[in-house]
């Protein structure tokens, strides 16, 4: 334990403050029991993923610019998405790259941001959990984590020191979901055919739970499971280390007592095919 | 061929509904990727060399005047002739002229993607000579009047049944009743007609996978043999080659060999590695009479020097391409040209133009594995990104998709106006949701609901929630201990 | 008017900019660096003894499905390659690179051999030639051709049968370079131009022929030779 009160600011991240504001409040509760106080800046919004991906330089480095202010006065920035993080730590100093002032402040952000995972391990250093969650757990390596940030270990760690986790590796675990943030909805097909593929390789591993460090791969994952009826159960690893992880998680619950019927599905949507 | 890379989502949803080629897919996905792995696992000198390799290249193309000159002269002084072609137009016309001088028939090829690039063989075919392709996948493709779809096993995505038919409708002297279920026949049946071409040929053309600057050296690279039976026999040599296939030195090409076959199928090293340095000399029994070197830019120097110059590293390995999941559900055909998967992504809006290519550099989830597979290094998502800046810089793609990020990115660094539409999406996809927490239909939210189910928040936004707690960094009492973690 | 050459290097320097206004001394360099031809990383995997080189070389090339047998002089040459023809159900004739590395093989000591000397023709069925190196790193045989050594008896027949000699193996590809470049060397000097010492080919030959073209199926003699058996000579 820390001798005093340690400050960190939270980088929510767009999809956990709108889709599962649970991730939030765990990763919070998760630090506070650690003695480390979260401190959510009003001024942030989105790492700026979106416009960078799609070719919008500017805008991105514009909501980079108000990110890094928002954040100039923590001494840690911790941030429950791999893609968030990579965006923040690695194409930031990148979108400044030979402006001094502004690349300066980039790469100390940079330097002072971390994965949410990644800072539990390494900075706060947690080696048990009281936390207990029963599951046979399979865990999705995002491509952001895996590739960028080069996470793979630290999640299984963690999992690991908690009591009741049966991790089982997917044969696929580092294939990408098809989420890929506009991705998804710009291919959609393709994007199908990757998840589809994701959901089989879980359903092969015979876990019952899938866990992951990104919300887009979650959300990806969740629906398809969902659209196919299964009751896996869906979390970010931040709700499961808080054991804030309850019912089916992402999704819902297949079949929750006393909810009205399933809506009835369209057949088709236009002339694309499910 | 004709270039459909403009046609991408048709070919690509073609391509998923297509059963004979996702069971080919399948089969090449498990193949691949497990051989690469073991071969680099048995290689410590894996990464170094990889990162020489790279050095070799980047080095060769700031002077690829130089070395080019260089590789020029020490071709002359075996005897050899260069050609220099800015277009496909004068690579096609250049090679037409050698085997007119000579009156070729049959022309034997080995296995090139340039030659793909600039079509010749249609173009061959006008002008009244009959190409055959040698390596065995790209003759099953040329039977059946198709591209390649993979660069470096273009028959990839036929079944051997469809194999089987090919040669029954082509061969002339195959007998009905032989029995060629079995691979090992087909192979059998190819070599033998191929045979034949190999022996009838007038003028052979192979590719290049290196050119060796300080001997004038063409370097290919097979597992068939095909490359040297198309070399060595004719009386003519013709050498298709893009201008960024240049190496310093023999030990550089060394280097790069290394990374080459372990990249491409997991072998130690290709079976046949041929070294050729000009035609036959005095008191040879075999070899050809002449040598042509066909150098062609085709594009090349539009990207030298630009933001792009590092995707002309490339050895046409295809392990991006067995390594990506996008590729893996779609295969080949769907990138619509001779260059396929995500050096396809970066390469043909390159070569084709922008406009041709639209969709390509787009169509990737910048997953990143592909980066790091490359022997070279080429850092392909970050170069698929620099398409996509310069398509949002012009006028050019779907509007509503720009307009849709800019006034994400305008809300983005509006917060107050931000956080307002957050608590108005989160109340609207809450109802929507229910208690079921997810929904078949979302307004603008098409492409996703088609094959998923949307979920739906549990709750409001965290952020308003959030209001009243901490904001700011200073003095703060801690919460209470809910539960214990020890450090 | 500008000939095509002339246009593809303007091209090539308008693309390249500043990087194509060398000076002398970065001329020297590029220059000296050829000259040079440093080799890069060598893999440490077969900086071993000769010895160990040579089992490594028979292992690696065991593994790419050449068959490797040895013998102890040039004498046991044609009694092995009688036996691998009928080993094989193969016709008692080959056709052997007449070269002078396999002058002193006494081809008659065999009478039921029949053996003709030249490059290959349509109907053999099984070469047999000398090798210039064998590469212990990937169990490679190098072949240069020649008068003696022509190229079609490495690529036509169905199979190929290569005398290889215990000394003639090195670790790395670097070690054949640095000995092709002593031996060609040798000859008539060629204005001190590289390029005239190069053989016309140089084959690095690992394994038999192989495809993988039909459902990924792995089959040899695709259409060069379905086998490749090594006599590796120890004395």
């Amino acid at each position: 334990m820390p001798k005093q009160e340690q400050t960190v600011g939270l980088f929510v991240t767009c999809l956990v403050d709108l889709f599962r504001p649970n991730v939030g409040f765990a990763v919070v509760k998760l630090l506070e029991t650690t003695g480390w106080t979260a401190v959510v800046p009003r001024g942030q919004t989105c790492c700026g993923q979106p416009a960078y991906n799609s070719g919008d330089r500017r805008d991105a480095r514009r909501i980079a610019r108000r990110v890094i202010r928002a954040f100039a006065d923590f001494d840690y920035v911790v941030v429950p998405s791999g893609s968030c993080a990579a965006m923040i730590k690695l194409h930031y100093p990148e979108l400044f790259k030979g402006e001094r002032r502004w690349a300066e402040r980039a790469e100390d952000l940079a330097a002072r941001t971390y994965e949410y995972v990644t800072f539990l391990d390494e900075v706060v250093g947690v080696r048990q959990l009281a936390t207990r969650y029963d599951g046979t757990c399979a865990y999705h390596d995002s491509c952001s984590s895996l590739r960028e940030l080069r996470i793979k270990e630290r999640p299984r760690a963690l999992l690991g020191r908690m009591g009741g986790v049966k991790l089982k590796e997917l044969k696929e675990a580092e294939t990408c979901c098809g989420f890929g943030g506009a991705f998804c909805v710009k291919y959609p097909e393709i994007s199908n055919a990757m998840v589809a593929d994701k959901v089989a390789d879980i359903a092969a591993s015979g876990a019952d739970t899938l866990i992951s460090a990104d919300l887009g791969c979650l959300l990806n994952i969740a629906g398809k499971l969902r659209r196919n009826g299964k009751a896996t159960r869906v979390f970010h690893i931040a709700e499961v280390l808080a054991g804030m992880a309850k019912g089916h998680g992402i999704g819902g619950d297949p079949e929750p007592k006393g909810a009205p019927k399933e809506q009835p599905r369209l057949a088709r949507i236009g002339n694309v095919k499910r | 061929m004709q270039p459909t890379a403009d046609r991408f989502k048709e070919n690509a949803r073609a391509a998923l509904a297509d059963a004979e080629l996702q069971k080919s897919l399948a089969r090449m996905r498990e193949g691949f990727v497990g051989r690469r792995s073991a071969a680099v696992e048995r290689l410590p000198e894996f990464d170094t060399l990889r990162d020489e390799a790279r050095a070799i290249k980047d080095h060769t193309l700031a002077n690829l005047d130089f070395y080019l000159e260089r590789f020029e002269a020490n071709v002359a002084a075996n005897g050899g002739a260069v050609h220099w072609c800015r277009t496909a137009e004068d690579a096609r016309e250049a090679v037409l002229n050698i085997c007119r001088l000579v009156g070729a028939r049959t022309v034997t090829k080995g296995k090139t993607m340039i030659g793909e690039e600039i079509a010749i063989n249609e173009y061959l075919e006008a002008n009244g000579m009959t190409p055959v392709e040698t390596d065995l996948g790209e003759y099953i493709i040329q039977l059946r009047n198709e591209p390649p779809s993979h660069i470096i096993a273009p028959a990839i995505h036929v079944s051997k049944s469809q194999v089987e038919a090919a040669f029954r409708r082509h061969h002339n002297n195959l007998a009905e009743g032989r029995d060629l279920s079995e691979p090992s026949a087909l192979l059998a049946e190819a070599r033998a007609v191929l045979r034949e071409s190999f022996l009838a040929a007038d003028v052979g053309i192979t590719g290049a996978n290196f050119l060796v600057a300080e001997t004038g050296s063409v370097v290919i690279v097979t597992n068939e043999g095909n490359g040297d039976l198309t070399q060595t026999l004719p009386r003519v040599h013709v050498v298709l080659a893009s201008l960024e296939k240049v190496v310093p030195t023999l030990e550089d090409a060394s280097t790069i060999l290394r990374v080459l076959a372990r990249s491409a199928t997991g072998q130690e090293m290709s079976v046949y590695t041929t070294f050729a340095t000009g035609a036959r000399r005095e008191g040879d029994l075999d070899g050809p009479e002449q040598t042509h070197i066909v150098l062609i830019d085709n594009g090349r120097t539009r990207l030298l020097g630009t933001e792009f110059e590092e995707v002309l590293r490339c050895i046409r390995c295809g392990a991006c391409l067995n390594h990506c999941p996008v590729y893996g559900a779609i295969g080949g055909h769907a990138y619509g040209w001779v260059y396929s998967g995500p050096i396809g992504k970066v390469l043909t809006p390159g070569l084709l133009g922008q406009r041709n290519a639209r969709d390509l550099p787009n169509a990737s989830t910048f997953c990143g594995r592909c980066e790091e597979v490359c022997p070279m290094r080429i850092p392909l998502p970050k170069l698929m990104r620099a398409w996509r800046e310069r398509e949002f810089r012009q006028p050019m793609g779907s509007p509503r998709a720009k307009w849709a990020v800019r006034l994400w990115a305008f809300g983005a660094r509006n917060p107050v106006l931000y956080h307002l539409g957050a608590r108005l999406a989160s109340r609207m996809l809450r109802r929507r949701g229910g208690s079921l927490r997810r929904t078949a239909r979302f307004p603008f939210a098409e492409g996703w609901t088609a094959h998923r189910d949307l979920p739906t928040p549990e709750q409001a936004t965290f952020q308003s929630q959030w209001t009243g707690r901490r904001r700011a960094p200073g003095r703060m009492k801690p919460a209470a201990h809910l539960m214990s973690a020890r450090s | 008017m500008t000939t095509s050459r002339e246009k593809v290097m303007g091209d090539i320097r308008k693309a390249l900019g500043k990087r194509a206004q060398r000076d002398e001394a970065a001329e020297a360099a590029l220059a000296a660096r050829l000259e040079e031809h440093a080799p890069g990383t060598i893999p440490a995997r077969a900086q071993k003894s000769a010895r160990e080189q040579v089992r490594l070389f028979i292992q690696m090339a065991r593994e790419a499905e050449a068959s490797v047998e040895e013998v102890k002089t040039l004498r046991a040459v044609p009694g092995a390659v009688s036996e691998f023809l009928a080993a094989h159900n193969l016709p008692s004739a080959v056709v052997v690179a007449p070269d002078p590395a396999l002058s002193d093989v006494a081809w008659e000591s065999r009478e039921t051999l029949e053996v003709r000397h030249g490059a290959a023709r349509p109907t053999d069925l099984t070469s047999v030639t000398p090798a210039f190196a064998g590469v212990a790193e990937t169990g490679t045989l190098v072949l240069t051709s020649g008068p003696g050594t022509p190229t079609t008896l490495n690529f036509m027949p169905d199979n190929h049968i290569v005398v290889l000699r215990a000394e003639q193996v090195v670790g790395d590809y670097e070690a054949v370079w640095a000995r092709l470049r002593e031996a060609t060397a040798a000859g008539p000097p060629q204005a001190g131009k590289p390029a005239g010492k190069m053989p016309r080919t140089v084959n690095w030959i690992t394994g038999p022929s192989r495809s993988a073209d039909i459902e990924q199926t792995l089959l040899m003699g695709a259409h060069g030779p379905r086998r490749l058996h090594i006599l590796l000579v120890r004395g």
